[in-house]
C-alpha cells in the first residue's frame, strides 16, 4: 500500500496539470493555444501549470517563429511520459485495493 | 470519497486524451443518410442504364453525363450532410468543429480519396470503365482505414468491408452498379445505425 501511494506523484496532482499531461502522452506535440482550447483555461494559468512542468523536467517547450507568428509547442519528455503512466497504475491500484 | 476522486481523474484523463487526438464528434446519422442518398443514386442510375436510347453509353451521350451529374450529387450531398451533422454534434457536446483534430481527419481522409479519384479519372480516359467503380470502392475503404486513427475506431473495420468488396468487384465488373450500391449504400446505412446506437444517442441521454 505504501509504495502505490509513493507513485503518486505530487507533480499530477491537479487538473490541469493532468490534462497537459494526457495530452501530450497521445500527441508528439501540442501548440500553447491548441492546448489552452482543449482544456478550457486562460493564458496565465496554463502558462504556471506548464512551467511546473517544465521544471519537474516532464516537459519541454520548443519556441520558434511561423512566418511573423510566434509558435510555442510542448512535448512530453521520455521521464515525463515514464512519470505519468505510473501515476496512472498507481491510481488504478488504489481504486483497486478499495474495491 | 478519495476513491470516487480517482475515478473521476482517470475518466478525465481517457476523455482529453480522446478529446486531443480525436474527432469523435463525427455523426453516425450522416451515415445513414449517405447511405440513403447513395441508394436513391442508384435507382436513377439504373433507371437511366435500362431506358437509354442507344445500345451502349459512351462519354459523349446525355446519358452518360446524367450518371455523372447524380454521382456529383451524391458526394456532395453526402459530404455536406456529414459535415453540417459532425459540426452540430461537435458544438452539443463541447468540442469543436474546427481544431487539430478534425483538420488531421480530413487530411488523412482526404489523401487517399483524392487520389483515388483522380486515379478513376484517368482510367475514365483511357476507356477503362469496368475499373472505375471498384477502384472508387477500393480507394474509399483505404481513405477509412486511413482516418480511422484520427476518429472513431469503427471505421476501421467499415473500410476493410468497403476494400473487401472492391474487390471482389474487380473480378466482376458487369455487376458494378451491385456492388457500389451494396458498398456506399447498405454498408454506410448499417454502420451510420451502429454508430448512431453507440455514440449519438448515448451523448443526448
Amino acid at each position: 500500500m505504501k509504495h502505490v501511494i509513493s507513485h503518486i506523484n505530487k507533480a499530477f496532482d491537479h487538473r490541469i496539470r493532468l490534462g497537459i499531461m494526457s495530452v501530450l502522452m497521445v500527441n508528439e506535440w501540442m501548440e500553447f493555444t491548441a492546448l489552452k482550447e482543449l482544456l478550457e483555461v486562460t493564458d496565465g494559468n496554463l502558462a504556471s501549470h506548464v512551467k511546473a512542468l517544465e521544471q519537474e523536467g516532464f516537459i519541454v517547450v520548443t519556441k520558434q517563429f511561423i512566418g511573423k507568428k510566434p509558435n510555442t509547442r510542448y512535448a512530453a519528455t521520455a521521464a515525463g511520459k515514464l512519470a505519468f503512466e505510473q501515476h496512472i497504475n498507481a491510481l488504478e491500484q488504489l481504486i483497486k485495493q478499495s474495491r | 470519497m478519495k476513491d470516487q476522486q480517482y475515478i473521476d481523474q482517470l475518466k478525465d484523463i481517457r476523455t482529453i486524451m480522446d478529446r486531443s487526438s480525436r474527432f469523435i464528434s463525427l455523426s453516425g446519422l450522416s451515415g445513414v443518410l449517405a447511405g440513403i442518398y447513395a441508394i436513391l443514386g442508384a435507382f436513377s442510375a439504373h433507371y437511366i442504364i435500362h431506358y437509354r436510347n442507344h445500345p451502349y453509353i459512351t462519354p459523349e451521350s446525355a446519358e452518360f453525363k446524367q450518371l455523372i451529374a447524380i454521382a456529383a450529387a451524391v458526394m456532395v450531398l453526402s459530404i455536406s450532410t456529414a459535415a453540417i451533422l459532425s459540426a452540430r454534434k461537435a458544438k452539443k457536446s463541447g468540442e469543436k468543429a474546427w481544431n487539430k483534430s478534425s483538420r488531421r481527419l480530413l487530411i488523412n481522409l482526404f489523401i487517399p480519396l483524392t487520389t483515388g479519384g483522380i486515379f478513376g479519372i484517368l482510367l475514365m480516359r483511357e476507356e477503362l470503365y469496368g475499373l472505375i467503380a471498384p477502384v472508387t470502392l477500393i480507394f474509399y475503404g483505404l481513405s477509412l482505414v486511413n482516418a480511422s486513427r484520427y476518429t472513431l475506431e469503427t471505421l476501421r473495420s467499415l473500410g476493410i468491408l468497403f476494400i473487401i468488396l472492391g474487390l471482389i468487384n474487380t473480378a466482376f465488373p458487369a455487376y458494378s452498379l451491385f456492388f457500389w450500391t451494396l458498398g456506399f449504400g447498405l454498408l454506410h446505412i448499417l454502420y451510420g445505425t451502429i454508430m448512431y446506437l453507440k455514440f449519438d444517442r448515448k451523448q443526448t441521454d
